[in-house]
């Protein structure tokens, strides 16, 4: 196997619609034989981040590079940024508004999940201009 | 217990059919995702009052085998496709959050509070 490079647009207007780039990660994972548990791991942390893209920043994109040892996955958005990582990255902060929670998320659970689900992680934001999530799940 | 189980201890009704005699060992019960994304394991049944294809979604990326919708909501039909491409049974039964988890509980059904 060498890298294969999936591409997404992760439309910022259509809830309904949010996870389906990860979905679709998931069964190419499954498709390839991948690590079961590596599969798991990819599929939460990239699905939170393409939640988190669809409601706090209006969509964005997806880059997913897998190869045989590690799967790396990019989230990029141009929304409104994070002012304070370190707060965001905490159990239970969230600025979600109150329709966000009537759809079942917005328990500032997010992120730290992120964290736990994946091997590494960078997040590189600017208030006003967007956020990008680089993570990596090793095999 | 088996999903032919569930069914019968809910009163449900299958919305989408799959594999019923699939083995459930333990369940977790919520209308949030974002909990059931960060707090649950491996549990393979999801008892929610949230009607949306997110339901779906979270069930698919946590592998569980089975949704059932409480307080029998109609669900709409692009829910029940998502389920069906996905392999995952969908049930709704009458009862609310807290009769339908006693009742699996009551059954021997466990949630992940046991190991603590
Ligand atoms: N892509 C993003 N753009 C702008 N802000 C973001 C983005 N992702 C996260 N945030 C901010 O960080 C906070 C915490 O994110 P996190 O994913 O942990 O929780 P949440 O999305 O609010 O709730 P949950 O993930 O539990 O549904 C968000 O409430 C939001 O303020
Ligand atoms: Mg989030």
């Amino acid at each position: 196997m060498s890298t294969l490079t999936l591409r997404y647009e992760v439309p910022g207007d259509d809830f309904t619609r949010a996870g389906e780039a990860s979905s679709d990660v998931k069964r190419k994972l499954k498709q390839l034989g991948y690590n079961p548990e590596a599969i798991r791991k990819v599929a939460i942390a990239m699905y939170e981040g393409e939640i988190n893209m669809v409601i706090h920043a209006g969509g964005g994109e997806a880059t997913v590079d897998i190869d045989p040892k590690q799967v790396k996955i990019v989230l990029t958005d141009h929304g409104p940024g994070i002012p304070d990582v370190g707060k965001a990255m905490q159990e239970g902060w969230s600025t979600a508004p109150d329709n966000v929670r009537n759809l079942g998320f917005g328990a500032g659970m997010g992120l730290p999940n992120i964290k736990k689900y994946t091997d590494e992680l960078r997040i590189d934001t600017k208030v006003g201009e967007g956020t990008s999530l680089f993570m990596t799940v090793y095999a | 217990m088996t999903v032919n189980e569930v069914v019968r201890i809910l009163n449900a009704t299958v919305l989408v059919e799959g594999d019923m005699e699939t083995e459930i060992k333990t369940a977790c019960g919520s209308d949030m995702m974002s909990d059931v994304l960060a707090f649950v394991k491996d549990q393979a049944l999801l008892l929610t009052g949230l009607c949306n294809p997110q339901v779906i979604r979270t069930a698919e990326m946590m592998d569980m085998r089975c949704v059932v919708f409480v307080r029998g909501k109609d669900i709409d039909e692009s829910i029940k496709n998502l389920a069906r491409t996905r392999d995952i049974i969908v049930l709704k039964t009458g009862y609310r959050m807290f009769t339908a988890c006693g009742l699996l509980f009551a059954g021997g059904l466990r949630g992940e509070c046991e190991e603590k």
